[in-house]
């Protein structure tokens, strides 16, 4: 039985009230106060977001947002509404999704064979290769806007022409460095029988990927789909620079910019805005959540 | 169904690391052959040079006549089991099983008759839907054994298979993997570090040390007959009793006794050994006796182990339970002269 099971039903092997039980108490104290309180510090600013949002203009300006939780109550959802209706916010949504789905599928594929590759192949140059990309995660991608956007614009690759191509292909170029050197490690600690074993059993290179790798590293491929949707749902710079702030092609994060600007003086807007931004991340990272599975390899290899 | 002969192999990783040294066996068909030896002797790698899953450096492998230096893994007509099991942890025990006949392209009814034979003979038949962690560690190491005979391969591989069970499950696995060599009627060829899998289990057993191949033989014939003192110290619990001895005419002198040697060795310095069962409390009228000053007593019911010494030599005799002795005691026992083994002390090879 371990200690905490044994605390909960009361029988702990140390006895009631010997400074052993209580330094055993006083540590999970501890951890508990400590853990809430930086849940409460995480959540407090969201909380006053979100119930800002639900707030008249005029209430905003007068008082902090903690005073609409007494009574009396005087919600609205007038904000969302206006939102939606006057600031290209429908248009802004599904463009974000334009942007963000392919520039977060397309890296990730790409990831996932040159990790494994990285991982478990042999060729020349494997290792300065590998350590060169990752030299490139330390290169600030802000280095790379004029170069790239004079290539695309010799090129045509402009928005007019190609829509969000280009943003796709510069977000999957920014992402790769990270995106294969977080599947490589994993990749890389995955158990050598397993692929000795499949060779024997004869598969080849893309059967123990498609059959044996991608199944067993869904937990890192998982968490590399979150990390790269967050950052590119997120990001405004890169959006900005490739895409532009016309309003057939912004993305929810520049249109977000752009209603500071505008609406300055009337950030009631800005706070419901902000939040229809946050849903589509919560929403992401709560489905994939499940796949954070720790233990997935338990029975594969022992030892 | 085929035999299988390492023909001066050599494996070399860099040219002063060289981790098996011109090795030769020849393993007949459908023979068990164990190779054991102490970790890192190399046999783990004779083994993975077999497979597929090391290049060979020099020589020839060859499985039946054809040399297989070149053969891809799965090309070779082999399977393995792994010390690990390497069990596929996201696919149910079926799926594991049916993993390599499914590469091989076989129908599905072909690929069902098979599964549902081999977990038959290993009694998974009421697994065959479960993922390997809700298996036990027998259990997963039998579908790894599945794994291996669905493919109905001419030489099976196995890779210290038992290690990471526990004692009393080792035992069953041992009698049952015999079972399942005799059924086959497949050549098996056994990786294991444990001297006693090595006698209980094989047709014949290699013994291999820092690379080179010591001896190759029967149990019965490697244990009364080492070629040399790696093997006779390798093999046998407790160990051999060795004595350094001086030969003063057709006699062996140790510090605390003399033996007469049954025939004369061309040598004046040697090593003397004897198992501690050719130590016995009945003194025989042509044999030799010893001397030993008991410090120590085990009693294990069907045995008793007395370790002491002799002269200055530390001595260990198996002797009747029967027998009364405490530690302290100096007990004269008589040594059995068939049981006797002499060392060159140089070269370490068997004089006798």
């Amino acid at each position: 039985m371990t200690a905490e099971a044994a605390a909960r039903v009361g029988v702990s092997h140390t006895a009631r009230f010997s400074p052993a039980w209580v330094a055993e108490r006083l540590q999970g104290a501890v951890l508990h106060v400590a853990v809430i309180s930086l849940t409460v510090a995480w959540m407090v600013p969201a909380a006053g977001l979100l119930i800002s949002s639900f707030r008249h203009f005029t209430d905003i300006n007068q008082s902090g947002w903690w005073t609409a939780l007494a009574p009396p109550y005087n919600f609205t959802l007038e904000n969302y509404v206006q939102v939606l209706q006057s600031s290209n916010m429908g248009q802004s949504l599904f463009n974000s999704f334009m942007i963000t789905i392919p520039a977060t599928l397309i890296p990730v594929t790409i990831a996932a064979f040159a990790a494994y590759a990285f991982a478990w192949m042999k060729f020349p140059g494997r290792d300065w290769i590998f350590l060169a990309l990752v030299g490139l995660l330390a290169v600030p991608l802000q280095l790379s806007f004029i170069p790239v956007l004079k290539v695309f614009v010799s090129i045509g690759l402009v928005v007019q022409n190609w829509g969000f191509v280009g943003v796709w292909l510069a977000h999957t170029g920014y992402g790769l460095p990270f995106s294969i050197y977080l599947l490589a490690n994993f990749f890389r600690a995955l158990p050598s029988d397993l692929f000795e074993s499949a060779e024997i059993d004869g598969a080849g290179t893309l059967t123990v990927f498609f059959r044996i790798v991608l199944p067993l590293s869904v937990p890192a491929i998982a968490s590399l789909v979150i990390f790269q949707f967050l950052w590119i749902w997120n990001d405004l710079l890169v959006a900005l620079i490739y895409v532009g702030g016309t309003k057939s092609v912004a993305p929810l994060t520049v249109t977000l910019a752009n209603l500071t600007n505008s609406l300055g003086q009337g950030y009631n807007l800005l706070t419901a805005a902000a939040f229809i931004s946050m849903i589509i991340p919560l929403v992401v990272f709560l489905s994939l959540q499940r796949y954070f599975v720790r233990g997935i390899l338990a029975g594969s290899v022992k030892g | 169904m085929s035999s299988v002969t390492y023909d001066h192999v050599v494996k070399r990783y860099t040219s002063d690391l060289t981790v098996v040294k011109d090795f030769n066996v020849e393993i007949a068909d459908k023979e068990f052959m164990v190779l054991v030896g102490p970790s890192g002797c190399g046999k783990s790698t004779a083994l993975r040079m077999l497979a597929g899953l090391e290049t060979i450096t020099e020589g020839q492998i060859r499985i039946g006549d054809r040399v297989v230096n070149h053969v891809a893994a799965k090309d070779r007509d082999i399977a393995m089991v792994f010390q690990s099991y390497a069990l596929y942890p996201h696919m149910s025990v079926f799926d594991n099983m049916a993993f390599p006949l499914q590469m091989k392209k076989m129908s599905r009814s072909e690929i069902d008759k098979r599964v549902k034979q081999a977990s038959g003979i290993l009694g998974l038949d009421n697994f065959l839907k479960r993922k390997p962690k809700a298996l036990s560690g027998g259990q997963r190491q039998r579908v790894a054994l599945g794994r291996a005979i669905v493919r109905n391969p001419k030489v099976f591989l196995l890779d210290e298979p038992l290690s990471n069970l526990d004692a009393k499950l080792r035992g069953q696995t041992r009698v049952e993997l015999q079972k399942l060599h005799r059924d086959l009627e497949t050549t098996f060829i056994y990786v294991t570090h444990d001297q006693v899998e090595a006698m209980t289990m094989g047709d014949r057993i290699a013994i291999m040390n820092a690379g080179i191949l010591q001896q190759v033989g029967a149990p019965g014939e490697i244990y009364d007959h080492p070629a040399n003192l790696f093997v006779a110290g390798f093999i046998g619990t407790p160990t051999m009793n060795f004595v350094p001895v001086t030969m003063e005419n057709g006699n062996a002198k140790a510090s605390g006794f003399d033996v007469k040697l049954p025939k004369p060795v061309g040598a004046d310095k040697g090593i003397l050994g004897f198992r501690p069962e050719a130590l016995t409390d009945r003194i025989q009228d042509d044999g030799s006796t010893l001397e030993i000053k008991v410090e120590v007593v085990e009693r294990l019911g069907s045995d008793q182990f007395l370790y002491g010494t002799a002269g200055e030599d530390t001595i260990t005799a198996r002797v009747d339970p029967r027998m009364k002795v405490a530690p302290g005691d100096r007990a004269r026992l008589g040594l059995d002269l068939r049981g006797i083994h002499l060392f060159d002390s140089q070269t370490e090879k068997a004089l006798l």
